[in-house]
């Protein structure tokens, strides 16, 4: 077995005369060299990557830390300065997102239904099927204010559109358009992950297609399918340039969903850092993490649902 | 009295012949075993018998008739022929639910009124499986042993009570001693169901089955094109110890890849 012709002519020998796998042989001596270098130049880059985040999370903890009290979530932004709170904003935030998720998911799900449970079955379909996939990649780089913009000139202006004027309802159609693309192209990989067995098991025992879809794909997709949603749902939550264009802020509490204009907390956040005094800086920095807080639960629990999913096969 | 008469069969997968030409009856309360090399068409064969070819793009061509009846005729729904006849699949596939619900769901889909406690039970004792699990029926019926498991999934199958079984290599991912039981467990269930297995294993047809059909490749060298093609049916007994054709001899004495 030593037909090598090794480089290293100062072969070591092991006790039983073979050659010692400390020898390094062919470029295996320069390959080394070059890893140990490759890593540390990633794990330097890597370093510099989180540096910007890890600030972003202390700086956000540190300022907004004083203003999060209960009254923060129960109190109106005051006319005078001290105290007070978001509470117009987090009850338009839930109003906007709540109305975003009842459109959104519902309808992002049953695109990802029909592309990969029924648009597999026709020329037509799978025709259809590209068709919808090429919009919602493309949908999903749209700058947000385009959105913002196309509900202003559809639902709240007067001038070309519906005339409604600013509301919480045109928020979350203009958050619902944010978020589709983003459940349905998830949605789509979580059933595409669902094995043809199972759906071909339900079928052999005499079930139909939607029998199928209904009693045993969505079953086993769910979790996968709620992450999906949930980061679409951190991902809208934290929209602010379309708000302005369609419910434009409000720092008092507005019941009303399809009338008026709306509060939303990026919208106080925005308010608030421009005002100028310590209080109203304080608390946009309070909003800031409490939006955090609310993502990175989102993203939390999305991630353990996710993992259960993995663990279904 | 056949239960399946299968006049002029053909499939194509698109431009691709995958089997033409085949004509059998198929015995009721008996098993019959469909052999012959890997690609010859067995598994497509098998899924025309209860539709399974449906979802696979595959136009069929010829008559199946069930009882009398075409299964492909143009007022026959589909579902209702799987209701009819169950398929156990070449690889256990419970669904990710209880041994209980995987049993349960057949039923509960074509709307069982009676005892399910009681139709469960049975479907799994009929299977030999009720004593392994009938104190963890609560458990997810992925978390069985590989043998286990494929009698979940023939379980699940009697639990429709159909008329017909088709097997599509139900050994093959199995280890030798759960395959012997799988066995076991097709010779007892033959008196109450035709039974229609596939398998590459042909000392598992000699074991198993009543009735043997021998499918091959035809080979059109001119055109390239392989298509598959019974070429003998007729009783295991004769096909293993007098085969009448010298494909099937070639093929039952391991001179055929
Ligand atoms: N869904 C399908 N689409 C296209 N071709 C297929 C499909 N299923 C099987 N075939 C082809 O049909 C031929 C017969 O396959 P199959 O019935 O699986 O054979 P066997 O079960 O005897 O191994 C093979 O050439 C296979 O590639
Ligand atoms: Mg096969």
């Amino acid at each position: 077995m030593s037909t090598t012709d090794t480089t290293d002519t100062t072969a070591k020998t092991t006790e039983t005369g073979h050659r010692s796998l400390l020898v390094k042989q062919g470029n295996a001596g320069a390959r080394a060299v070059k890893n140990r270098f490759a890593t540390g130049v990633l794990t330097a880059a890597m370093a510099i990557a989180v540096v910007p985040l890890l600030l972003i999370i202390w700086e956000v903890t540190r300022r907004g830390i004083g203003a999060i009290h209960w009254d923060f979530f129960t109190t109106d932004e005051p006319s005078y300065r001290q105290e007070g709170g978001y509470r117009a904003g987090f009850v338009g935030t839930a109003y906007v997102m709540g109305g975003a998720i009842l459109m959104s998911v519902p309808l992002g799900l049953a695109t990802a239904i029909y592309v990969v449970e029924y648009g597999r079955e026709t020329r037509a379909g799978r025709r259809l099927s590209d068709l919808i996939r090429f919009f919602t990649d493309v949908m999903t780089g749209i700058p947000s204010i385009f959105v913002g913009l196309f509900v202003y000139g559809f639902l709240v202006s007067s001038t070309g559109g519906l005339g409604q004027g600013f509301n919480a309802f045109a928020g979350s159609v203009a958050i619902a358009i944010i978020m589709l693309p983003i459940v349905a192209r998830s949605s789509e990989e979580m059933l595409k992950l669902v094995p043809d067995e199972w759906r071909n098991a339900s079928y052999a025992l005499g079930a139909s297609k939607s029998r199928t879809v209904l009693t045993t794909v969505l079953p086993a997709a769910a979790p996968g399918l709620a992450t999906g949603s949930m980061l679409a749902v951190a991902r809208g939550a934290g929209e602010t340039a379309p708000l302005i264009m369609t419910i434009l802020g409000s720092q008092y509490l507005v019941s009303s969903y399809f009338e008026g204009a709306q509060g939303a907390v990026p919208l106080q956040i925005y308010r608030g850092a421009r005002q100028q005094f310590e209080a109203g800086i304080e608390r946009a920095w309070g909003g800031a993490l409490s939006l955090f807080l609310l993502v990175l639960i989102l993203v939390v629990l999305a991630r353990w649902l996710g993992s259960k999913a993995n663990k279904l096969k | 009295m056949s239960v399946f008469d299968v006049q002029g069969l053909g499939v194509a997968y698109g431009s691709f012949t995958a089997v033409k030409d085949i004509s059998l009856e198929i015995p009721r309360n008996k098993v019959t075993a469909l052999i012959g090399p890997s690609g010859c068409g067995k598994s497509t064969v098998l899924r025309c018998l209860n539709r399974m070819n449906d979802l696979m793009d595959a136009t069929v061509s010829g008559k199946i008739i069930y009882n009398g009846e075409d299964i492909y005729g143009p007022e026959v729904d589909a579902a209702e022929v799987r209701r009819r006849i169950g398929m156990v699949f070449q690889r256990p596939n419970p669904f990710p639910k209880s041994i209980y619900e995987n049993v349960a769901f057949g039923p509960r889909l074509n709307g069982f009124k009676g005892d399910l406690d009681q139709l469960v039970e049975e479907s799994l004792r009929s299977v030999a499986l009720w004593d392994e699990v009938k104190d963890k029926l609560d458990d997810p019926g992925t978390a069985l042993s590989g043998g286990q498991q494929q009698r979940l999934c023939i379980a699940r199958a009697i639990a429709v009570q159909p008329d017909v079984l088709l097997m599509d290599e139900p050994c093959s991912a199995l280890d030798p001693i759960a395959t012997l039981k799988i066995e076991d467990l097709i010779r007892q269930l033959e008196s109450s169901y035709s039974i229609v297995i596939v398998t590459h294993n042909m000392q598992q047809a000699a074991r198993v089955s009543e009735m043997t059909a021998f499918f091959s490749v035809d080979i059109d060298d001119e055109h390239g094109m392989r298509t598959g093609a019974l070429v003998e049916y007729d009783t295991t007994e004769k096909i293993f110890n007098n085969p009448g054709n010298t494909r099937t001899e070639d093929y039952i004495s391991g001179r055929f890849g």
